[in-house]
């Protein structure tokens, strides 16, 4: 091995532990890259094959009833590749041991073979035997959350009638990745199932025999889906169909594929933060290295190595510290890459995983470190060659000090010598002071960005349900009902107070913008589901018109006062204009208010309503969902904590387990960072201090004066970081798509407090490591040699 | 007694100086290191350069070693043109035929004595075998230790074998015995004197130690960055001769 060659080892070997937190650092930033884009891949990649290989439909639609015969007039429309016709059918299920309502859907399954469209991957158990009455198959959630195994038995109520099913297979299915209720946007294991059933013996049950009311096709490759539709729509309306929707409406996958843009949106953030920060500090610390390497550089060229020569050897010290963290990086984002993505799979019942590492992510993340690390190497080096080496051999000639703005308005007097060497340091070399600070801040930032989250989804749940909704259960018929039926409610023993509600599904459209959702309508006079405006507090509905969420309001671009046009999805179909007279401030979900008799008169209907919600003692809890259960009107009973705690199950772990990781990278990078401060302040100036050792300075004086400035310098960059930490989070907010629920701004004291903490234990730490190095200064040494 | 030892005799100079200045600047005044050098360097030579401090011999040395380049002036080395010499071609001449010894020595911490000549060698057109180079200063036993494992004046010594392991045609050292005592700075000169009588190599030495002057053939005295006088030795003292 060249000599040459050999001093970069050795000098690795020597510096061993800055290198090994540079390393850190961009090992971090590298695998926090790879880990993000290969699990956003893999979802991707995975759901795709899952799609594809289950032949998950291209169009859904339903109608009241229509004929069998009818399935091959859907079949021959231009571009339909596989139809399925099916009977879809609402019920109520008792599982023993649990008390709470649950309801169901069933969905047909062919009795003879599979289904064409939404096929089902079966993880346990048989396939249905059409022979036999009473065997299902259940959707693996539901079974998983009540322990159901095939041979198990479960009570079903359709149309009325008491059945006992018997479980004969688990399945999975595209259909229902989210198994979310019809009309709800958060999942909720326990208390809605999806069952699948022979079509003979659904159809007897639910009184659909040799018809149909839910259709679901594949569209051949190339085909025009909007054309598939209207011709569906003309086909079926003399049906009651007229709401074909493509895939994008379809609430397993739109949740899905929210849950997929947010993650994207998040690795890309976050991945790009993470190495943009990681590259920075590689500058910083790498032309700080070599100027601590001045004298030596000098040395190589009086010897006739080439600026060059030089130039190549400092860069093979940074590509291998470069070349080592990439490695490192890499695997370790592969890895957990993988784990991510077994995690998400998990989460999502996926039946398989598809990994697969695009060399262009490692290209990229390779070709971002090493330009970054390079162009500190280069520049650097530059400016050390640059100095003829006589003159670099030449002890600097003492730095320029002069009194800074501390001292000019009169303050230091209030400051020891050791302080005012301090403030005079950071004072002449106000550019590295800064890049010092802002690497700091950086580090503190990035635990910001990775942990706010947390409290902006709990703000979230709190206003939401804490100021908005605050009906202790909610009740919903199967059809709208008169009003009537919500006096009944109020006179079941426990129910204290109730307020009702009407609910219809919808188009909203603003000239070519439009959106399908559903307007809720309440009394005036409410107290359990309040709509707040955008100060959080609760506002009136008006009398005419509607109130619609600020994001609803963004996407249809509709501002208060403008009008839309209303297209009502249910009973006689009226459109109508409505103005919107405010917008309003809402975390979860997409929909508009109304004023009920307001949509009463819209609907051309009486006073009906679709539900209530109650407020309910809860000693009574019990009593009353068994009566509410028994009640036929009644299609579903859902209470208020059951949904927050659904949520933070699904919609927030989704989050939350991609910011553990991340939060884990986040403190390697802050601990990297500051013990890297600490050590190059250390090899800078440790001739000085040494020398400051020999006039009679105690050892715990020059500590002062080292570590001082390092801990003044990361007082002044948490709260810098905090700042950042701020922006970089609202950045983030911004660039997340919403569709499902909208991360408010809101950072706890806490969570800055938490970042400040890291940065100070690393400071705290680093300093540790400083100071036993300090009290080991060779003070011969100093004397011996020059400067 | 001065006299100037110019004749005809005289082989061709390795380096000729005629009206050397340097000027630096250092914030806001100008030093004026060097104000206007003629000089001749003949081949073999030991010459020693004598000076207090300040009075320009480093910058001389550096300017003579393609360290640094004049302000005005000329300098040659044998034909090349130093003082307009581009800095590869500057870095050619010191790669291949300058030896350097510092004062403080700037040895390579992480490499031992052997490697610290390698490093010098490896990239020399015609170098002597680095052992060879550190036997020559009497190490031979030592060139596994790494700096900080030897003396001050075994490091200096391992500075000089470094210097001559390239067979340079100049030796520049630049107050070799600075940073040794007395006892440690003969052994020094020992060696740099072996290597310009058995290498033939053209030595110079700045020092301001007016005892040295003894072993050199002539004496170049240097104050306020001009030459006030030159002498020859009509026989050189052998360092351990000298002590101061």
């Amino acid at each position: 091995m060249k000599t040459i060659n050999i001093k970069l080892f050795r000098d690795l070997k020597s510096s061993w532990g800055q290198v090994l937190a540079i390393l850190l650092v961009v090992a971090a930033g590298v695998s926090t890259f790879v880990m993000s884009l290969t699990t956003h891949d893999a979802l991707v990649l995975t759901r795709d094959a899952y799609y594809r290989d289950y032949r998950f439909a291209d169009v859904f639609t339903t109608v009241n009833r229509a004929p069998e015969s009818l399935r091959s007039r859907i079949e021959e429309i231009d571009g339909v590749d596989k139809v399925e016709t099916r009977v879809v059918a609402p019920v109520k299920l008792a599982v023993a041991n649990f008390t709470d309502p649950i309801i169901g859907q069933v969905v047909s399954v062919p009795d003879h073979g599979e289904p064409l469209v939404n096929r089902l991957h079966l993880l346990k158990g048989r396939y249905i035997d059409p022979e036999r009455d009473d065997e299902v198959i259940l959707n693996e959630v539901f079974a998983t959350a009540h322990n159901l195994n095939p041979g198990d038995s479960l009570e079903m109520i359709i149309k009325g009638h008491l059945q006992r099913l018997t479980i004969v297979g688990v399945a999975l299915s595209p259909e229902f990745i989210y198994q979310v209720a019809p009309g709800s946007i958060m999942p909720d294991y326990k208390r809605f199932g999806v069952l699948w059933m022979a079509r003979s013996v659904l159809g007897k049950a639910f009184e659909m025999d040799k018809a149909f009311n839910d259709v679901v096709l594949t569209a051949q490759n190339g085909a025009n889906i909007q054309d598939i539709i209207q011709r569906l729509n003309l086909l079926l309306e003399p049906y009651g169909g007229k709401d074909a929707r493509e895939r994008h409406w379809q609430m397993s996958h739109r949740i899905f594929q929210s849950d997929i843009d947010q993650l994207k949106q998040m690795a890309t953030m976050f991945s790009s933060i993470f190495l943009g920060i990681a590259a920075f500090l590689l500058n910083v610390v790498v032309s700080r290295m070599i100027n601590t390497q001045r004298e030596l550089i000098a040395a190589l060229k009086a010897f006739g190595y080439s600026n060059i020569e030089v130039g190549l050897h400092y860069l093979g010290y940074v590509a291998f510290i470069v070349i080592a963290g990439l490695l490192i990086g890499t695997t370790a984002g592969i890895w957990l890459g993988h784990g991510l993505s077994e995690v998400y799979s998990t989460f999502y019942r996926l039946p398989y995983l598809e990994y697969e590492l695009r060399p262009e992510i490692i290209a990229l993340a390779c070709t971002i470190t090493f330009l970054a690390a390079g162009i500190g190497t280069v520049f650097s080096v530059n400016r050390a060659v640059k100095l003829p080496p006589a003159e670099a051999m030449q002890p600097e000639p003492p730095a320029k000090y002069s009194k800074g703005i501390v001292e000019e308005i009169g303050l230091t007097r209030f400051f020891s010598q050791s302080s005012r060497m301090i403030i005079r340091h950071i004072e002449r070399k106000p550019v590295k002071a800064s890049m010092s600070i802002i690497g700091i801040a950086l580090a503190c930032a990035i635990m910001v960005v990775g942990t706010f989250f947390k409290d902006a989804i709990e703000f979230m749940v709190d206003i939401e349900f804490g100021l908005a909704q605050r009906q202790d259960i909610t009740v919903s018929f199967i059809e709208p009902t008169s009003f009537k039926a919500f006096y009944e409610l109020l006179h079941i023993p426990g129910v204290e107070y109730g307020e009702v509600y009407r609910s219809v599904p919808v188009r909203l459209r603003n000239q070519h913008l439009s959106y399908l959702t559903s307007i809720n309508a309440y009394d005036k006079q409410r107290d359990l589901y309040r709509s707040l405006n955008t100060q959080h507090i609760p506002i009136d509905m008006p009398e005419d018109g509607l109130l619609m969420s600020e994001y609803l309001g963004n996407l249809l671009k509709v501002k208060e006062g403008d009008k839309i046009i209303v297209e009502v999805l249910e009973g006689n179909r009226p459109v109508k204009q409505e103005r919107v007279v405010s917008l309003v401030s809402q975390y979860l979900g997409v929909a508009a208010y109304m004023d009920r008799q307001a949509l009463n008169r819209l609907m051309q209907e009486g006073d009906a309503i679709s539900g209530a919600y109650l407020k309910i003692d809860p000693r009574y809890e019990n009593e009353i969902y068994n009566t509410l259960k028994n009640m036929p009107q009644v299609a579903n009973t859902v209470a208020r904590k059951n949904v927050i705690s659904a949520f933070y199950e699904t919609s927030a772990e989704f989050v939350y387990i991609f910011i553990g990781f991340i939060t884990i990278l986040a403190g390697i990078i802050t601990f990297g960072v500051v013990y890297n401060a600490a050590r190059i302040a250390l090899s800078e100036r440790s001739r000085e201090l040494a020398s400051m050792r020999v006039l009679g300075f105690t050892r715990g004086e020059i500590s002062y004066i080292l570590l001082g400035e390092l801990g003044l310098l990361t007082l002044l960059a948490i709260p810098l970081g905090l700042v950042f930490g701020r922006v970089l989070s609202w950045y983030m907010i911004l660039k997340i798509p919403q569709e499902i629920f909208r991360v408010p701004l809101i950072i706890e004291p806490s969570t800055y407090a938490t970042a400040a903490m890291v940065v100070i234990i690393a400071s705290i730490l680093s300093s540790l490591v400083v100071r036993s190095k300090l009290d080991h200064l060779d003070l011969i040494a100093v004397l011996k040699t020059k400067e | 007694m001065n006299t100037r030892t110019a004749t005809s005799t005289k082989p061709k100079p390795v380096f000729q100086t005629r009206g050397l200045t340097k000027t630096y600047v250092m914030g806001e005044v100008k030093v004026h290191a060097l104000r206007g050098i003629d000089s001749e360097l003949y081949p073999g030579e030991l010459v020693v350069l004598l000076g207090a401090s300040g009075s320009g011999k480093s910058t001389y040395l550096n300017i003579l070693g393609g360290l640094d380049q004049p302000t005005t002036g000329d300098v040659y080395y044998r034909d090349h043109d130093l003082a307009n010499a581009i800095e590869a071609e500057l870095t050619h001449y010191r790669r291949y035929h300058v030896g350097f010894v510092f004062q403080f020595y700037n040895l390579i911490p992480s490499l031992t004595a052997l490697e610290n000549i390698s490093i010098v060698t490896e990239i020399a057109s015609n170098p002597m075998k680095p052992e060879e180079a550190l036997k020559l200063v009497g190490l031979a036993n030592r060139m596994n230790h790494f700096p900080s494992e030897l003396s001050g004046g075994e490091q200096q010594r391992v500075a000089i074998a470094r210097a001559i392991a390239k067979n340079p045609t100049v030796l520049l050292c630049d107050e070799p015995t600075g940073a040794l005592d007395s006892e440690t700075g003969v052994i020094v000169l020992e060696a740099i004197e072996r290597i310009n009588k058995e290498l033939g190599t053209t030595t110079v030495v700045i020092t301001h130690n007016a005892a040295i002057a003894g072993m050199a053939d002539r004496v170049i005295h240097l104050s306020d960055g001009l030459v006030s006088s030159v002498e020859s030795n009509e026989t050189r003292m052998s360092p351990n001769e000298i002590t101061w």
